[in-house]
Parts: C-alpha cells; sequence; structure tokens
C-alpha cells in the first residue's frame, strides 16, 4: 500500500497497537467486562473467542467507542480514545448484523465512510474495492437485492475501504453456511495479508479462531481466561475452561504423589498413578487435573500390546464408535471416567466394536495438568451450544 | 388458459402423480382466486362512488350553476364563476395557502426533532410519549382553540415573557403581528393555533417512519465518520423520508381549508378561504354556485401543489 493512494490513513497517523488497559463496562450492577487488559499488536490477525453473552460485542464496542468503559483505558499506539467520539476514531466495524444502509446502494454503502472525511473523488476507490469483493457487478443494487454472503462482503469492503487501523469484525461469518463461510474464511485472512491492517475478529466458532488468527484469546464471563497463538493454547490450556472450550479434553482429577525426573506422578481417584510432564503442571498445589486429548490417545485390546514408557488406563469398554472417514472416534467407559474420548487415525488397523475390553495409553509428553480446585466442566456446555 | 395448454398441463400433473379430479379442482380454486379481489374492492368502490365521485360532481355542476336563493340555481355551465370568484376573493385563498404553508414549516421543524427523539432516545417512556402527543385529541377542537385566546391574550405571561424578551416588535416588524404589544387576531395567532392544532398529524407518520429505522444503522454511520448530525441526514433523513412526506401532507392539505382558527384567533385581516367559502355556502353570502366554485379552485390548487411537491420529494410510491 503506497502512501499517495487515494485513501489516506484515517484520522491522521495514529500508528501503533492497540491497548486495553484494566478495562471494566458495567451495566447496572451486571459486569459484562471484567478489569481487561490486552494488547493487540499492529498487523496482528487477533481472534476473540468465547461463549455467548462473555462479552466479546461489548469489548469491541469499546473499541469502536460505541460503548464507553466504566473503568480503564483505550490506546491506539500512544493516544488515549477512551472518550473520543466514534465517529472521530481510525477503527471500522463489520457488524454481527451488517447493518448495511437500505436506501443506498452497493456501491454508495461503500463509498460512505470516505465520504464523510470529504474524499472528493470516490470512484477509483470504490471500484477497486467493488473489485476486491468480486461484486463489481451488482454495485448498483440495493442490500435488500442481496443475498447474505454478498451483504457480508458488502458489510467487509464498506468497512475495509477506510483503511482503518484497527478492523473489528463481529462474528461477521455467522450466518453463512459452512462452505461460504471457509472461502469467506480464507478470503478474509488473504485481505488481511494483503492490506496489513489489525484484525480483532470476533467468533465463537474455535476452529475459525485457531485457522485464521495469529493470537488467540479465550473469553469468560467477561474476563480473558487466556491468551496465545493457536496450537499454544490447543497444547498448553491453562485452565479447564480452555481446555474443554477449544476442542475437546480428557479431564480426570487426581493428587500430585512425587516426580519421577522431568515428570511428575499424580495419582488418580481409582488409585492409577499416571505421569505428565513437570514443565505442563499448572497446578499450584497437590490437586491436580490430569488432561490429555482424545487425538493423542491410543487403544489396545490388552495391556500386553502397550509399548513400555506409556500412561495406561486398564479396565476400559468401548460404548459407542463413530466411523468419521479419517478417523474412528470411541468413547470408552474407564474407572475414572464414563465418558472418555479416544480418536483414532484411519490406518487401517483394527475397529473396536461398541462392548469390547479394551485398555487405553498416551505418552506421558502428551498429557496437561491444571489446578485442581476448578470446575471440571466448565466451558464444555459452552463448547456445545456455540458449536452447534 | 388454451385447450392444449391445459392438455399440457394436465400431462405434465399426471406424469408426477396428480388425478385429473385435483387438477380441476385446483382450476377452481384459481379462478375463485381470481374473482376474490374484485370481491375484496367491492365495499372500497362503492364507498368512492356514494361519497367521492357523487358529491364531486355535485360540487363541479354546482360551481358552473346560476340564479340566486329565492328563484333557485339552474345548471347554466357558467365557468365564468372561476374568474368571479378569482378576481374576487384571490387574495383570501393566497392566503390560506400561505398560511398551511408556514403552519406545515413549522410543524416539521417541531416533529422532526420530537419524533426523533421519542423514537431513539425515550426508551421505555415512548408510548407514553406518543400518548401525550395526541392528547390533546380528547378534548374539542374548539375548546382547544379558544385556550389559544387565552394563552395569547394581551395581559397574559405569554405575550409578557415576549415583549421582555423583544419578540413581539421582532414579529410586528416583519408584519406577522400588528402591534407591539398585542398577537392576537394577526398571522402570527392564527398560524400559532394551526401548528398546535395539526402537529400530532405531522408526528404521528413521522415518527412511525423513524421507529421502523435501525438504530444499529445509526451507529454504522458513527462508526463510518458521520457525527450525529451528518447521521441524521445521510441516514436518518432518508430513511424517514416517506413519513416526512405524508406528515406534511396530511398537516397541509386539511390546513388549506380549515377556518376555525382564522375565525376564533385572527381578525378582519386575517380572513381566510374557508370563511369565504362558509359565507357563500350556508351564510350571508348566498351564492352557493360561487361557494362551489371556490372550494373546487382550492381543490386544484391543493393538488397541484400536493403533486408537485411528491415529484419533488421523489417519493412516488405514497401517491
Ligand atoms: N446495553 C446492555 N444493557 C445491559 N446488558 C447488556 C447490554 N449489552 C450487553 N449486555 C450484557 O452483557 C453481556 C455481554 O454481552 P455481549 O453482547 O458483549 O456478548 P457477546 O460475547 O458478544 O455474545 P454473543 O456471542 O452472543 O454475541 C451479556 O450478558 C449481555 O446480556
Ligand atoms: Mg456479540
Amino acid at each position: 500500500m503506497s502512501k499517495n493512494t487515494e485513501t489516506p490513513a484515517a484520522g491522521g497517523a495514529v500508528a501503533g497497537d492497540l491497548k486495553l488497559v484494566n478495562v471494566t463496562k458495567r451495566f447496572g450492577d451486571f459486569a459484562a467486562v471484567k478489569d481487561l487488559t490486552l494488547t493487540i499488536p499492529q498487523g496482528s490477525f487477533f481472534a476473540l473467542l468465547g461463549a455467548s453473552g462473555c462479552g466479546k460485542t461489548t469489548t469491541l464496542r469499546m473499541v469502536s467507542g460505541l460503548e464507553e468503559p466504566t473503568a480503564g483505558r483505550v490506546l491506539l499506539g500512544d493516544h488515549d480514545v477512551t472518550r473520543l467520539r466514534p465517529y472521530k476514531r481510525p477503527v471500522n466495524t463489520v457488524f454481527q448484523n451488517y447493518a448495511l444502509f437500505p436506501h443506498l446502494t452497493i456501491a454508495e454503502n461503500i463509498a460512505f465512510g470516505l465520504k464523510r472525511r470529504g474524499v472528493k473523488d470516490v470512484k477509483k476507490p470504490v471500484q477497486d474495492m467493488l473489485d476486491l469483493i468480486e461484486l463489481s457487478h451488482i454495485g448498483a443494487r440495493k442490500p435488500n437485492q442481496l443475498s447474505g454472503g454478498q451483504q457480508q462482503r458488502v458489510a467487509l469492503g464498506r468497512a475495509l475501504i477506510n483503511r482503518p487501523q484497527v478492523l473489528l469484525l463481529d462474528e461477521p461469518l455467522g450466518a453463512l453456511d459452512l462452505k461460504l463461510r471457509r472461502q469467506m474464511q480464507i478470503e478474509l485472512k488473504r485481505i488481511q495479508t494483503e492490506v496489513g491492517l489489525t484484525f480483532v475478529h470476533v467468533t465463537h466458532d474455535q476452529e475459525e479462531a485457531m485457522t485464521m488468527a495469529d493470537t488467540i484469546a479465550v473469553m469468560n464471563l467477561g474476563r480473558i481466561e487466556q491468551l496465545g497463538s493457536p496450537t499454544d493454547l490447543y497444547e498448553n490450556p491453562r485452565t479447564t475452561f480452555v481446555a474443554n472450550f477449544l476442542g475437546q479434553s480428557n479431564l480426570w482429577p487426581g493428587k500430585a504423589s512425587g516426580t519421577v525426573g522431568e515428570h511428575l506422578r499424580v495419582r488418580l481417584e481409582d488409585g492409577t498413578g499416571v505421569l505428565i510432564p513437570s514443565a505442563r503442571n499448572n497446578a499450584s498445589g497437590d490437586e491436580v487435573i490430569v488432561g490429555v486429548r482424545p487425538e493423542k490417545m491410543s487403544i489396545h485390546a490388552s495391556a500386553d500390546e502397550v509399548p513400555d514408557g506409556r500412561n495406561m488406563l486398564t479396565g476400559g469398554v468401548v460404548t459407542d464408535t463413530s466411523f468419521v472417514g479419517v478417523s474412528t472416534q470411541y468413547v470408552v467407559k474407564v474407572a475414572v471416567c464414563d465418558e472418555l474420548g479416544v480418536f483414532v487415525q484411519n490406518d487401517g488397523a483394527r475397529i473396536f466394536r461398541p462392548g469390547s475390553d479394551v485398555v487405553v495409553s498416551w505418552d506421558p509428553s502428551q498429557g496437561f495438568g491444571l489446578d485442581g480446585k476448578q470446575d471440571i466442566d466448565a466451558g464444555a456446555e459452552a463448547d456445545l451450544e456455540a458449536g452447534s | 388458459m388454451s385447450a392444449p395448454a391445459l392438455a399440457d398441463e394436465a400431462a405434465e400433473a399426471l406424469a408426477d402423480g396428480t388425478t385429473v379430479a385435483e387438477l380441476r379442482a385446483d382450476k377452481r380454486v384459481r379462478r375463485r382466486r381470481a374473482t376474490l379481489p374484485y370481491v375484496l374492492l367491492a365495499p372500497g368502490i362503492i364507498w368512492l362512488v356514494v361519497f367521492f365521485i357523487v358529491p364531486m360532481w355535485s360540487i363541479v355542476s354546482t360551481s358552473v350553476e346560476t340564479g340566486d336563493m329565492d328563484t333557485g340555481f339552474v345548471l347554466s355551465w357558467r365557468w365564468a364563476n372561476f374568474g368571479d370568484v378569482w378576481s374576487q376573493w384571490h387574495q383570501q385563498i393566497i392566503r390560506s395557502l400561505e398560511y398551511s404553508l408556514m403552519c406545515t414549516v413549522f410543524c416539521l421543524i417541531l416533529a422532526l426533532p420530537l419524533a426523533y427523539f421519542i423514537a431513539f432516545k425515550a426508551g421505555r417512556w415512548k408510548n407514553l410519549l406518543m400518548a401525550l402527543v395526541v392528547a390533546p385529541f380528547f378534548t374539542s377542537y374548539l375548546i382547544r382553540t379558544l385556550a389559544w385566546k387565552t394563552i395569547l391574550a394581551d395581559d397574559g405571561w405569554v405575550v409578557h415573557a415576549m415583549n421582555t424578551l423583544h419578540i413581539t416588535p421582532l414579529l410586528s416588524g416583519m408584519g406577522w403581528t400588528y402591534s407591539d404589544n398585542s398577537v392576537l387576531q394577526t398571522p402570527f395567532s392564527v398560524v400559532c393555533g394551526m401548528v398546535y392544532n395539526f402537529l400530532p398529524f405531522t408526528v404521528l407518520p413521522i415518527y412511525t417512519a423513524m421507529e421502523k429505522i435501525d438504530p444499529r444503522l445509526h451507529e454504522a454511520g458513527q462508526d463510518l465518520y458521520a457525527s450525529a448530525w451528518a447521521t441524521f441526514r445521510k441516514v436518518t433523513f432518508p430513511l424517514a423520508l416517506p413519513g416526512i412526506v405524508g406528515g406534511t401532507l396530511l398537516t397541509f392539505i386539511p390546513a388549506v381549508g380549515d377556518y376555525t382558527n382564522a375565525v376564533m384567533l385572527g381578525g378582519p385581516k386575517t380572513k381566510v378561504i374557508g370563511t369565504v367559502i362558509e359565507q357563500q355556502m350556508i351564510g350571508t353570502g348566498g351564492n352557493i354556485p360561487y361557494g362551489a366554485a371556490l372550494s373546487v379552485l382550492l381543490m386544484v390548487g391543493t393538488l397541484v401543489i400536493t403533486l408537485a411537491y411528491i415529484k419533488r420529494a421523489g417519493t412516488e410510491e405514497i401517491v
């Protein structure tokens, strides 16, 4: 993007990261966002992930200026914008419901922001934007003559044409069917890389967040539960909420009972001892919740087949088998857990029918430890609701 | 439908398992559907004929009659009646149009912010406020108008306040009142009464149109660098335009014929065309064809202005 293009950076140059410092938003007695501190580096694709009602939209609205924080500050670079009117901020939003202007054509909708900022010749930038979102042929139509996916692209184009410092996307893909959604995800990511703007993308589709974002923040009840790269969040969840919300996890409560080299020994409720890497243990005390992702586990007919050095849960019975093509997903009942998930890649090995007696195992390096003093099911129901 | 077409259809229908009997039943339903609109329209059409076409014909034919009260009037197609009434009362016609125009403009100036506030900012007080807007309708038109005589009385606090603020000399300077310490019996007092009486007619359609606007569009406007005022001009106003056109017409059209305000709050210098028509038709004037001719003239004038206005406002769908 050369500096002399027809779309000057909105609201003058205040380059830099987007920072939220101790931001709280209360509606009456209810705190929708609680003491949130967050830094989003310039040019990154940042995803805000969380269950419905956890405060994602409220957070975005405070960045765009449509909502004023009860306490705390919002900074763009060194510029405090906490009390700045929304129309003075170099921030644009793609709204959850698009909010296209029904009385204006697609081209006029897209030109709206430029015109308000006094740009004289909007024809070329609007045409370029229409080309980018591949709607040149219907620029003269009104929004109600467009399909959902097309409207979504107009909403994106209308915000993007302003080249804002930060683009806020509030579940822009929520209304689309799966195929179009995947297509738009790729498109969004391409555009973001191309224009190099900071994208803050709200979603409760975890897969979407993982495939698109550089950094993910998992929000829960107005707080950020954990923040990190997609792999980091997935491999090293620090709370049961994150472990359950982001993908699936098998979690069992236990008690630490000493260390073995680099590993911590944890005794599960039925007395079985398992090892987890000490480095991946987040528990502060003795009570540890052991977690393993289903795809990290293997399933065997008997303990004899389990290679040495692996953690093992014996006495399991398969209660459900679903063949999903690339893998087979088992639900296994073991002593410590009624519904243990095991995903086995479809490498031609035998498939266990429900009712089979089995043993499950995993490599000690694949387990993680969580603090035992939390709700072991946190985030699990939320995920079901959001994933549907 | 032609026979081969029906045969085709039958073949097609039979192909996907429909029986001939079903097809016949289907046709009957369709025939019934074709006559249904006319049945539904009938009451409206009868209404239109009895209460619009007939009176219309009656007034137009009366306007070209000649005669007098004692011998009666006969239809003589005397079109010169129109020339007569124009030369005699054009001043009152123009005055009526002026007053109603002013009334409409002031109503609009008051109604836009009022409707905007109630639609977007009043929250749960919305319905109560709208009830208050129409509340004056619960008292009689005459009593309400009469009340303004008290409100604008020379020794009332309104006029006192206007004196203190030097508004009265300003008004008389503009020719809206005739003296520096009184406002009754002037165009000003008449238009005041009209604005008061017609305001709900302006507010209601504008409110209804604004109420339908998604408030999130305002947020989108603000997000896209439009200040509150720019958002109003570029988003709210165009979307409320059908309501604005409707509201101003609902105000302007009846205001042209209104003479209650002119009679009760005005004086000899504020005589409007409604008063003249009343005098000719049922009062002391005694020339019914002249009254009818004035009515026709007024109607045509209003229609022309209305059509020109709608054309400019670009919302043909409301005609
Ligand atoms: N204007 C408001 N007045 C009162 N409560 C509000 C208001 N706006 C939001 N809330 C509450 O704040 C909480 C967070 O709302 P928010 O819209 O930020 O959720 P979200 O994370 O965007 O959810 P979703 O995924 O469903 O869009 C919710 O419990 C909601 O009911
Ligand atoms: Mg939301």
